[in-house]
């Protein structure tokens, strides 16, 4: 790369040049900022504007830019030079928009102006261009774990777009429960009748299809690489195991059906007269459109579905939490089996709360109208002595005790997911081992036979559980994105689903595989930071082998060589920065953010001394949440402390104490540290950089009493996207707060 | 025809949800029910009903014939109309009830000495005679349902407004005397006679 050439642009549009010293905003970048060159513009947007920079990028060679008008996240339409590092002060959001207005305020507001045009010319000076990650690999197929609806969609899905796909199976045929079933809920209109699966049609499309490659009797031995390179062993029933290079993969293993045995109170396991759902289609699959029979050949002429058997009980451990969501419809269904062949046969659903998604009201109204009865209830105890079971339960509308006599009881288990390993038992096992434990070795081995994907990965074989087993990172904001980059989760793996919800969660996940080996094939970052052309890079002659970046990277994107030196796969990080928040000797950075971009507009900020009554009190802002807080507080005209100086970071993870006892040491008199929420239904977008970041600050209280400071000169606080009125308030609060406590005694050192 | 009163009724089978659908007006909608609860919320007179409309839905679902059609709820509905407008699920809450306690009546089920049910009775037998309703003369057959000496006493204690509708000329103490009529009376007669053979002739009927 040619030699850095700065230049700075202060805009004076939006009201800047009225309410600031743009003349002296010029002098600070040209003196202080040491920029080589230094415009005004009135209006820096506007397409003369960027001419005026592009001409300077072309003519003048400029590399580095620093510009100083609204905020980093406004007019990024305009300010798109991928060709240059560029870095902005927020003169618009975050100094004219929270300063009131009028004259008695010019000399605070100018001063916050100098300060950011100062902070965005040291961080320039530090920043390099991304140029991408030179890791990258440009494999584009994707690997489908698990044939079920869910995989063939994802499958198909994948392959239409023109993508090539391998789909293991475990089993000796496609189509997982969904090939075991009579009919389907309706997913189309008028939503009143059992529909046909469709299977048959769909796992002919896949077979038949020229991209996609299909492995039955297999199951993934081995999981290796990285997104755009990924490297599969696929192992055959027969012994054989053949390999297969991916860019990415879905992961589609389905479920398993609650066992019935776990529910001997319900008569699960005890009698053939008592089935789960599964054993009910089975039984409908047999006589198809006739009159169900039992078991033992007899025509069923009375059932009783029992919903949540063994699902929404907080209170018994061994029962699922949670509820599978599917059942309610799929009972409603079943009853339609019945009353469909015969309406005579008397059908009752005892249920708590009938929860019927989607378009599943309709559903249950031409349930109704066949004469199912619905009974709010909860069943206590099903006999299954005689010929007939007896149901008893609590009618909760009736509020009185009853009996059902019924030929047929069907319980409605839940879905189990298969998940694999649960990383949170596995690492207490990886570290017994290590330490020589034999029963650990043996325990480990154990545990990894139900192992999905048997990643080589250093955390562990398959990807993170989010909740009761299920394998997501979030269930709402980030669906199908595990905590493994390039591996999606799809279906009732991600949460419990029916068919219809897992068609859309198969094609939405083959969407976001296609997005992984795209941006991985160009060396760029994949979601959230998509299209990132830094990656971090470490110093290994600095490195102390502590392991932290290895444990602590939520994406598992860190490997550990025999020396216990970090291996980074590029291709598999996130861009959040934990890593380099983590390391104590500060070996790790990217281009365009280190801790020297930080820590040097930490230190470019001007410190008035002591007695001067005008403190600094420093905002280190996760640009996720908080930092659009920030800006919208300004947009509302939110007026807050002119004393703060924020600086954006990418995830409060990758906050390095460091910053905060170089905020310190040069003289600030607080440091507000702002994240997303963490910890139960946490909103991090780096997943558990918050959490880390709320860690290691409260192990920062010692750091603070050496230095002689109060505690409370480091605040953390979560702050989501929509506090904006609240943010202001928080700063205000804050600085009160810092007045009460007085200045800091280590202004003037530096 | 078998005699439903003395039919055996499976809990939670279908059979007097069937009955109720095959003998009472609307009856088709009682399945329809999800057991919301709204038609109990917003009965003005709710707490005088033994069983809300949303529990004798349920009872008719768990087979509780006798305790349905014995209860006198259903006589309690004054046919104000919440029920209907609110209920999400359209049901014509207000008829089922009417048609529950009509069946009732038939089968001979319904509470005896019932007030609701007893004006009912005698504002018919007023009305099919002339085709016109004789007030005075309903009004004085009400006070003198339960006994003559009750009578007086309840005619003495309605003097005062008696004697106010008079002046005001609300009432005509000459309808005693036979009171106006219909223009075809006969024909009216005969109308009413061949509705009720129609009607015996489509239900259960046994009292």
């Amino acid at each position: 790369m040619a030699e850095m050439k700065t230049a700075a642009y202060i805009c004076s549009g939006c009201g800047l040049g009225d309410q600031l010293d743009i003349a002296q905003l010029s002098k600070i970048a040209q003196k202080e900022g040491k920029m080589a060159l230094v415009r005004n513009h009135e209006f820096l947007c506007n397409p003369e504007g960027v001419q005026i920079i592009r001409d300077d990028i072309e003519k003048e060679a400029v590399t580095h830019i620093c510009i100083a008008a609204c905020s980093r996240r406004a007019k990024t339409e305009a300010f798109n030079f991928p060709e240059v590092a560029m870095s902005r002060a927020n003169l618009r959001e975050g100094v004219i928009w929270i300063i009131a207005q009028g004259n008695e305020h010019d000399e605070v507001r100018q001063e916050m102006a100098n300060d950011y045009v100062r902070m965005g010319c040291a961080e320039i000076k530090k920043m390099k261009l991304p140029q991408g990650n030179p890791n990258h690999a440009n494999n584009k197929r994707i690997l489908v774990v698990g044939g079920g609806v869910t995989g063939l969609t994802a499958a198909l899905a994948a392959a239409e777009t023109g993508y090539e796909v391998v789909l293991v199976e475990k089993n000796n045929q496609l189509g997982g429960w969904a090939a075991k079933m009579w009919k389907r809920v309706p997913f189309k209109q008028p939503y009143a009748e059992p529909q046909e699966t469709g299977l048959v049609e769909l796992v002919a499309k896949v077979s038949s299809h020229s991209r996609i490659t299909v492995y039955l009797n297999s199951t993934v031995a081995e999981t290796s690489g990285a997104p755009g390179r990924f490297n599969i062993k696929v192992a055959q029933e027969s012994g054989s195991v053949t390999t297969e290079e991916v860019g990415a993969i879905v992961q589609a293993s389905g479920f398993s059906s609650y066992d019935i045995n776990k529910l001997p109170e319900l008569g699960g396991g005890k009698s053939t007269n008592v089935v789960d759902q599964a054993g009910l289609e089975a039984l409908a699959c047999k006589a198809m459109d006739t009159p169900l029979k039992r078991a033992d050949g007899k025509e069923i002429k009375s059932v009783v579905f029992i919903q949540c058997a063994g699902q929404r009980n907080e209170a018994n451990p061994d029962h699922l939490p949670y509820c599978s969501g599917h059942c309610c419809a799929t009972s409603v269904k079943q009853a339609m089996y019945f009353k469909n062949a015969n309406p005579d046969v008397n059908t009752v659903v005892l249920y708590t709360d009938l929860r019927m998604p989607g378009m599943g009201e309709d559903f249950y109204r031409s349930a109704q109208d066949k004469g199912v009865i619905f009974t709010k209830g909860k069943a206590s105890r099903v006999d299954t002595a005689g010929d007939a079971c007896k149901v008893v339960f609590r009618d909760l509308i009736l509020d009185e005790d009853a009996v059902i006599d019924a030929e047929l009881v069907v319980l409605a288990t839940g879905q189990v997911p298969n998940a694999g390993v649960d990383l949170e038992a596995w690492n207490p096992l990886v570290t017994a081992a290590e330490s020589g434990s034999e029963e650990g070795k043996q325990k480990k081995v154990e545990m990894q036979k139900i192992s999905v994907l048997n990643l080589n990965y250093r955390q562990g074989p398959d990807v993170p559980q989010l909740k009761h087993g299920f394998n997501d990172s979030h269930f709402i904001c980030f669906p199908y994105e595990t905590r493994r980059t390039g591996i999606y989760a799809a279906g009732s793996v991600r949460r419990p689903m029916d068919m219809l919800q897992a068609t859309e969660d198969a094609t939405g996940a083959a969407l976001k595989a296609i997005q992984a080996v795209e941006n991985a094939s160009i060396g760029r970052a994949a979601h959230p930071r998509s299209g990132d052309l830094s990656f971090p890079s470490v110093r290994l002659e600095g490195c102390t082998q502590c392991k932290r970046c290895t444990v602590e990277c939520p994406f598992g994107a860190i490997d550990e060589d025999e020396k216990r030196f970090p291996v980074f796969n590029e291709s598999r990080c996130r861009r959040c920065g934990t890593c380099m928040g983590a390391c104590p000797v500060r070996v790790i950075s990217f281009e365009n953010y280190s801790v020297d971009t930080v820590g040097n507009q930490i230190k470019a900020v001007d410190m008035p001394d002591e007695f001067s009554e005008r403190p600094r009190i420093l905002i280190l802002a996760c640009e996720n949440d908080a930092y659009p807080a920030l800006d919208m507080a300004g947009l509302q005209h939110h007026v807050y402390s002119a004393f703060v100086r924020a600086i954006p970071v990418r995830c409060l993870g990758s906050v390095n104490t460091i910053w905060i006892t170089d905020a310190l040491n040069s003289g600030f008199d607080g440091v507000m540290m702002m994240g997303c929420k963490h910890g139960e239904n946490y909103q991090c977008h780096f997943v558990k950089g918050s959490e880390l970041a709320n860690y290691r600050m409260s192990k920062i209280d010692d750091t603070l009493k050496q230095l002689g400071l109060e505690t409370e000169r480091v605040a953390t606080y979560e702050v989501a996207i929509t506090d904006n009125a609240r943010v202001a308030k928080l700063i205000n609060e804050y600085a009160a707060k810092i007045n009460e406590i007085g200045m800091s005694p280590m202004k003037g050192f530096n | 025809m078998t005699n439903p009163n003395q039919q055996g009724y499976t809990p939670y089978h279908n059979n007097f949800l069937k009955e109720v659908e095959q003998n009472v007006e609307d009856g088709t909608w009682v399945k329809m029910c999800m057991q919301c609860g709204v038609c109990a919320g917003s009965c003005p007179l709710g707490n005088a009903w033994e069983h809300t409309p949303q529990k004798i839905f349920m009872m008719i679902r768990a087979g509780k014939r006798e305790e349905v059609l014995k209860s006198d709820s259903m006589w309690m509905c004054t046919s104000c109309y919440n029920c209907i407008a609110r209920c999400p699920r359209k049901l014509p809450i207000t008829h089922i009830m009417h048609g529950l306690a009509h069946y009732a009546h038939r089968l001979g089920l319904a509470p005896k000495g019932q007030p609701t049910r007893e004006i009912a009775k005698l504002f018919w037998k007023n009305l099919v005679k002339t085709g016109r309703a004789n007030e005075l003369k309903f009004s004085l057959a009400m006070y003198f349902k339960d006994g003559f000496k009750q009578g007086i006493k309840n005619a003495l204690g309605m003097q005062k407004v008696g004697i106010g509708l008079i002046k005001a000329k609300r009432l005509n103490p000459m309808e005693i005397f036979g009171g106006h009529k219909c223009k075809d009376k006969s024909g009216f007669q005969k109308m009413i006679a061949k509705a009720q053979e129609i009607e015996n002739s489509k239900k259960t009927h046994i009292a």
